[in-house]
């Protein structure tokens, strides 16, 4: 312990010089960020103006002449938004067909899911209690969104919508495509011949058709090639498709990040007598896994989108929910209003994903 | 626990070598054994016996094939005529075999190839926990005694982006030592280190050697070939060239191939 001090550098005088102070209050923030070439003066100065054009009319059109908790009729005398429509139909927009007196059951699986969803946010929590909760919690939800039990009343699946389809949908897709990605892209990466052409094979058929497509086979092919008097789920097979459809993509990123381990980690886990399996999990996936998380989020964020997608197979989605309310004639004419508060929907569940990532980029960073 | 053994207290003085090689045992037994990369024969005709407690060195020039063939020792490449039998285990396409002799042979690499994303520990303590099947806490009782020894406790709870070459090659070493290998082999483990940095490893290996541990080095320190070598190997196209003890070796070189090696590197 002695001689690993022995090139170490003395400690440095305690009048230390300062990094140059290079911003100086807001002005000296301003230049330099904003002014600070002509070019980029230029630019400031054309956003300010397209800013000045732009936004009063929009504030205007959103807030100032807008209508919150009125009746369609009320909405007719304004120029500005009809937001009304979200409140008077949130009920349809959210939970479809469910029936109205138990809407209850799926705003409370919604709770549950979204709740289990910000607690393994935290890394802390990766532990086996959380694995439970959450088996415990599809059991619940299962429960609360079929009935049929415990005094529940049983709603057909086929009454299911709104945004616990697309939450289902969605995270039960992303989280049992992404194991089957990572097995893909080892698979791909196999010596065994067998494995590797069947991965290749595999992944390159699915990503050689768009998910519309492998949708209509499950909801329409699929169903011929059953014995007769089995059917199988409606949403369970868009379930599925979609699930195999993201696995082929997850597995072109990890296989990416696989890439980019050097040959030495492999060697160095040999060298101590690891075996494949024990290589995978503890020297090569955590590594491979984490370098790729930006773009595999990108890839989980677009299936989260394509899960809309399903409205194809007449599956009330949220945004096909949506889309019905404007079919009513009472409130037609509002489709910018809806499809705003769907937007804004959607990016809430991806910004969710994406600061995750970023969260657990920073938190494995070493 | 190795606790029995004397650590030596001073690295610098190696006047009397208390390791007995056993003339007895061969650990390592390499017989006719070639490899070809493809057309290139990178090894030719091997013949080897390393007994234990013996310690090698192997030089030679670049692409001469002494990583190949230390490689082929733990199955890192594969050979394709001959026999390699480490520790009475013959290597074969037997994967559990395979695994079988890396669990007894440490290997240090050049470029030290430690787990990026596993803390000092967590490096150390890997292999004994999911391949010997060591207690954690035990292990990292291991992994803390051999830190010790390589003079780098106090970094354990670091990450080896944050250590220093040589730092790291200790590290190394470690890792290796951690699994209670019967035999480690070297791959120019001072060749990728600032110059300063050499010294602080090769110290570590030499108090190794003064343990009795069964060495194959490559290396181009020759010092470190004269104080702790038992046999060097002179490797040229794929050929043990020449076989010597240090003293013969360097004072009176047979092969005009060895000669020409030598004055280039010890100029
Ligand atoms: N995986 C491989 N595929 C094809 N050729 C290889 C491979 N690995 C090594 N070789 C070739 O085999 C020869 C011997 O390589 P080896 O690494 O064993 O040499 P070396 O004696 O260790 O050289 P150095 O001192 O540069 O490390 C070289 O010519 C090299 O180009
Ligand atoms: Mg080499």
């Amino acid at each position: 312990m002695t001689d690993t001090t022995h090139f170490t550098r003395p400690e440095p005088e305690t009048d230390e010089i300062k990094p140059p102070v290079t911003q100086v209050g807001v002005i000296g923030w301003i230049k330099a960020n904003l002014f600070n070439t002509w070019y980029n003066s230029v630019l400031t100065l054309a956003v300010l103006f397209a800013l000045w054009q732009l936004a009063p009319p929009l504030v205007e059109w959103a807030f100032l002449d807008s209508r919150w908790y009125t009746d369609s009729e009320a909405c007719r005398t304004t120029d500005g938004a009809c937001w009304s429509i979200i409140p008077n139909n949130i009920r349809f927009i959210l939970f479809g067909f469910y029936p109205p007196s138990e809407q209850w059951r799926p705003l409370l699986a919604v709770i549950l899911l979204v709740a289990l969803l910000f607690i393994s946010r935290n890394r802390r929590f990766w532990r086996k209690p959380l694995a439970y909760a959450w088996m415990g919690g599809l059991v619940v939800m299962g429960i609360l969104m079929r009935g049929g039990i415990l005094g529940l009343d049983p709603v057909e699946s086929s009454q299911w919508g709104g945004l616990p389809l697309t939450l289902m949908l969605s995270v039960f897709g992303l989280t049992a495509a992404y194991p089957l990605g990572v097995v893909l892209a080892l698979g791909r990466q196999s010596r065994m011949p067998a494995i590797k052409s069947l991965c290749v094979i595999y992944i390159e058929l699915i990503r050689g058709v768009p998910l519309i497509s492998l949708l209509f086979m499950s909801a329409v092919i699929f169903p011929l090639f059953l014995p007769e008097g089995i059917t199988i789920n409606k949403i369970l097979r868009a379930q599925v498709a979609i699930i195999l459809f993201t696995a082929a993509y997850v597995a072109e990123v990890v296989r990416g990040g696989l890439q980019a381990i050097p040959k030495g980690q492999y060697e160095a886990a040999d060298s101590l007598g690891l075996n494949y399996f024990q290589t995978m999990r503890l020297i090569i996936l955590p590594q491979a896994l984490k370098i790729v998380i930006p773009p595999t989020v990108s890839v989980l964020i677009s299936a989260f989108k394509d899960t809309s997608l399903v409205v194809i197979i007449a599956l009330y989605d949220i945004l096909k929910t949506t889309q019905s309310t404007l079919s009513n004639p009472k409130w037609m004419g509002y489709s910018t209003e809806a499809y705003l508060f769907l937007a804004v929907v959607y990016f809430i569940c991806c910004f969710f994903m994406s600061t995750f990532s970023r969260k657990l980029e920073r938190e494995l960073a070493t | 626990m190795t606790d029995t053994v004397p650590t030596p207290t001073d690295a610098e003085t190696p006047p009397t070598d208390p390791v007995q090689v056993d003339q007895n045992e061969a650990v390592i037994k390499i017989i006719g054994m070639h490899k070809w990369f493809g057309d290139f024969h990178v090894l030719n005709d091997i013949h080897l016996d390393v007994r234990a407690k013996e310690r090698i060195v192997i030089c030679g020039p670049s692409g001469s094939g002494k990583s190949t063939l230390i490689r082929c020792i733990n199955r890192l490449e594969e050979h394709q005529r001959g026999k390699i039998i480490v520790d009475g285990i013959e290597l074969t396409n037997n994967l559990k075999k395979i695994e079988k002799i890396r669990e007894e042979v440490g290997m240090v690499f050049q470029h030290f190839n430690l787990f990026p994303h596993l803390t000092i520990l967590e490096n150390l303590t890997l292999g004994p926990i999911w391949v010997r099947r060591v207690p954690k806490k035990e292990a990292e009782e291991t992994a803390m005694y051999y830190l010790e020894k390589v003079h780098i406790a106090e970094q354990a709870r670091k990450f080896p982006g944050q250590l220093s070459g040589g730092q790291q090659q200790r590290v190394a070493v470690a890792r290796s030592l951690c699994m209670k290998p019967k035999v480690m082999l070297f791959d120019e483990p001072t060749s990728a280190l600032d110059p300063e940095m050499v010294k602080e490893v090769l110290d570590v290996m030499i108090s190794l050697a003064r343990e009795g541990m069964t060495m194959i080095v490559v290396t181009h320190e020759m010092g470190f070939a004269k104080s702790v070598a038992h046999r060097v190997l002179f490797m040229d196209f794929g050929k043990i060239v020449e076989e010597n003890t240090p003293d013969e070796f360097f004072d009176n070189p047979q092969h005009e191939r060895t000669k020409l090696f030598l004055s280039q590197i010890l100029h």
